[in-house]
């Protein structure tokens, strides 16, 4: 792989990471913790949008990125041409 | 059948299972050894890696700390599966490529040096041994409470059924008896959580439970919760942490401390491929999220049910008498894990916060003198939970099986860690580089039957650091181990003294600050601080949550020294570069 590509290679792979990370970060320490008062109003089924995200649903999230994670990935590695024969 | 027979069979048809795993899959390679010979299936390894993550305070402990602690018990929720997500994206494939056995070999490596490697086995050990003490214990209670063993004997049991599978067959026996245990685990858990949520609001689906409505009243659950033990002087379940600033930080470090542990890195170098590793990462979350998403609500159904049992008609009628209690208060009564006094004299239980303002005027009025459920250890909310619900003898029985695999399962994991970072790392890498692969195999086998030795020794003597899991093994774990594997990967300036130095400085400034609080090297009597008392704390701040800074600490000083030295040689550059890039991982096996 000469080395422009891999700089693009690179880079890519650290946007995902960025973006994903940023979800990560706000739905549990956003959504679960600081930003709780602010969404007390909003309901899940009995308890608040706040205390869900903290107990369950921050849980599905962190699940759901790294499959995507994954898939997009390996999907790079593809476009880059530097998967695994 | 009575129940201590039906655990016996039960415990033993569970551990024959372990054995013959290990018979089956014994290792002959040290690829074996370490690394199961690198052809693990990813939802395998994902399952394995549950087992091996999910301790005896994962299945016995987390649910009753979250009971208790309500809405901010969420900090373990959250940081103990938060980590997977950096593991998976920071972490795991990159050093599935770099295709070597253990953590301390990659630092040493990147960071072409001895020192680096040195302080990372040291780190390692040290978080290891301090983990697997708490399985240790957790074995020889489990077996002293379900089946009448003295604990040294149930200790002595626990540690040979891991010395066979685990020094037979290293990683790969390791790998196959942990997915038994995960089955078992994580039935046993979710058994008595199904029932419970079924009776308590009609959902079979305890995550649906936890925020559906109580079947009598048809308010939410944790509505009536929060009334029910208000009225006994308690805050809210759902009310706000102490602070927002500690519960954030304390999330944080359990995060990164997780992502950093040793013992579960080394699952991901047994997969194949780099991107089997990321598919790995999202098995293994898969496998976690079942047990830790029905922790909450067994949590909470759990505090509900003990507080309706002791006070049947709400604390307006009469608390209950002390001939009525259920059985199941009687026998863990029996353990000393629950013990009552009727300070009154009036023949019923009394339970409430007598700390409360409120409740003093109460408790005058109706002649209470004082809290007379004087102790209720965490620990009986899992394991009391199929005997509330009212479950069959063989679901109790299950539950002590289950509890014991998690315990055994994050054992073996620790004590692998801890025995190929001493004969690969330290006799291999540097002090005997010439040992042959057979020579490197029968040593891994000998500190195996070592690591299992010391733990065994540490649990039925446990010093003062066995208790400090969450604050020592996470804190240093937060602090040395994630900077250093993230900085080797992301950045290629980052050079062996400033990896040396932000190593020793995190792990500076955490230890400072936990031994401060909770006495030098733990030694009762010389904390410089009250650990317990908030007020001293540097914001708000407890210990435990604590590695988060370090590990800010650690970054901070490796780039600024690394910025001022050489950058690291063109090997190492290339060397980064090639771990970066998942193709030819298969070539990076032969080692």
């Amino acid at each position: 792989m000469d080395n422009e590509s891999g700089n693009a290679y690179w880079a890519a792979n650290i946007r995902l990471v960025t973006v994903l990370l940023a979800i990560w970060a706000f739905v549990s320490f956003g959504m679960g913790i600081l930003l709780r008062p602010m969404l007390m109003d909003i309901k899940v089924g009995g308890v608040d949008l706040g205390f869900w995200m903290a107990q369950n649903g921050s849980i599905y999230v962190f699940l759901i990125l790294i499959f995507v994670y994954a898939v997009m990935m390996n999907g790079i590695d593809r476009q880059y041409n530097v998967d695994e024969e | 059948m009575d129940l201590k027979t039906m655990t016996y069979i039960v415990v033993g048809a569970t551990f024959l299972l372990y054995i013959g795993i290990a018979i089956w899959a014994r290792a002959s390679s040290t690829s074996d050894f370490y690394a199961a010979g690198r052809g693990v299936n990813p939802i395998a390894n994902g399952m394995a890696t549950a087992a091996d993550w999910m301790s005896a305070a994962s299945f016995i402990s987390m649910a009753g700390l979250i009971a208790f602690q309500g809405y901010q018990g969420a900090k373990f929720l959250m940081g103990w599966t938060g980590g997977y997500v950096l593991l998976a994206l920071l972490l795991a494939p990159y050093l599935r490529k770099f295709g070597k056995y253990t953590v301390p070999e990659f630092i040493g490596d990147r960071f072409y040096s001895q020192m680096a490697r040195l302080v990372a086995i040291l780190c390692l050990i040290t978080i290891s041994i301090t983990y697997v003490i708490g399985q240790m214990k957790g074995v020889g209670v489990a077996f002293s409470r379900f089946l009448d063993l003295p604990y040294e004997w149930g200790l002595y049991v626990g540690m040979s059924i891991v010395f066979i599978y685990a020094v037979l067959g290293g990683m790969k026996g390791i790998t196959y008896t942990q997915i038994a245990q995960y089955c078992v685990l994580i039935t046993a858990y979710t058994i008595p959580a199904v029932f419970i949520s079924m009776n308590l609001t009609g959902n079979p689906i305890p995550q649906l439970g936890l925020i559906g409505n109580d079947v009598g009243s048809g308010t939410p659950l944790i509505a009536k919760l929060n009334q029910t033990i208000q009225d006994i002087g308690f805050g809210a379940y759902d009310g706000d942490p102490p602070s927002y600033l500690d519960m954030l930080l304390y999330t944080i470090t359990l995060m990164i401390g997780t992502a950093g542990l040793p013992h579960v890195i080394i699952r991901f170098f047994t997969v194949p491929k780099v991107s089997d590793a990321r598919w790995s990462a999202g098995w293994a979350l898969v496998f976690i999220a079942l047990l830790y998403t029905v922790a909450p609500a067994v949590g909470a159904m759990a505090r509900y049910n003990v507080t309706t049992t002791i006070w049947p008609n709400g604390v307006q009628g009469e608390a209950i008498a002390v001939d009525q209690l259920p059985q199941w208060f009687q026998n863990w009564e029996t353990t000393g894990l629950l013990k009552y006094e009727d300070k009154n004299g009036d023949g019923k239980i009394q339970f409430y916060n007598d700390k409360s303002e409120a409740m003093k005027t109460l408790a005058t009025e109706r002649g209470w003198q004082g809290n007379e459920l004087t102790k209720f250890d965490r620990d009986i909310m899992v394991l009391a939970n199929p005997e509330i619900a009212g479950l069959p003898n063989w679901v109790i029985a299950l539950v002590a099986a289950g509890g014991l695999a998690a315990a055994l399962s994050t054992a073996a994991g620790l004590l692998l860690a801890i025995s190929s970072s001493i004969s690969h790392d330290l006799l291999k890498s540097m002090l005997m580089p010439n040992i042959t692969e057979q020579g490197e195999l029968t040593a891994a086998r000998v500190s195996m039957a070592g690591a299992i030795a010391v733990a065994g020794y540490f649990g039925l003597n446990p010093p003062g650091f066995a208790a400090q899991v969450v604050a020592l093994a996470f804190g240093l774990a937060a602090s040395s181990i994630f900077p250093a594997l993230m900085m080797g990967i992301f950045s290629k300036r980052i050079n062996s003294h400033g990896a040396i130095l932000g190593m020793v400085a995190g792990i500076g400034v955490t230890l400072a600050y936990i031994f401060a609080y909770k006495g030098m090297f733990f030694i009762p009597g010389t904390a410089i601080f009250p650990a317990s008392t908030p007020e001293y704390w540097i914001m708000g701040v407890s210990p435990e949550a604590f590695g988060c800074i370090g590990a800010l600490v650690n970054f901070i000083v490796a780039y600024v020294v690394s910025s001022v030295t050489a950058a690291p040689p063109k090997e190492i550059q290339d060397l980064v570069e090639s771990i970066r890039v998942p193709r030819g991982a298969g070539v990076a096996t032969s080692h």
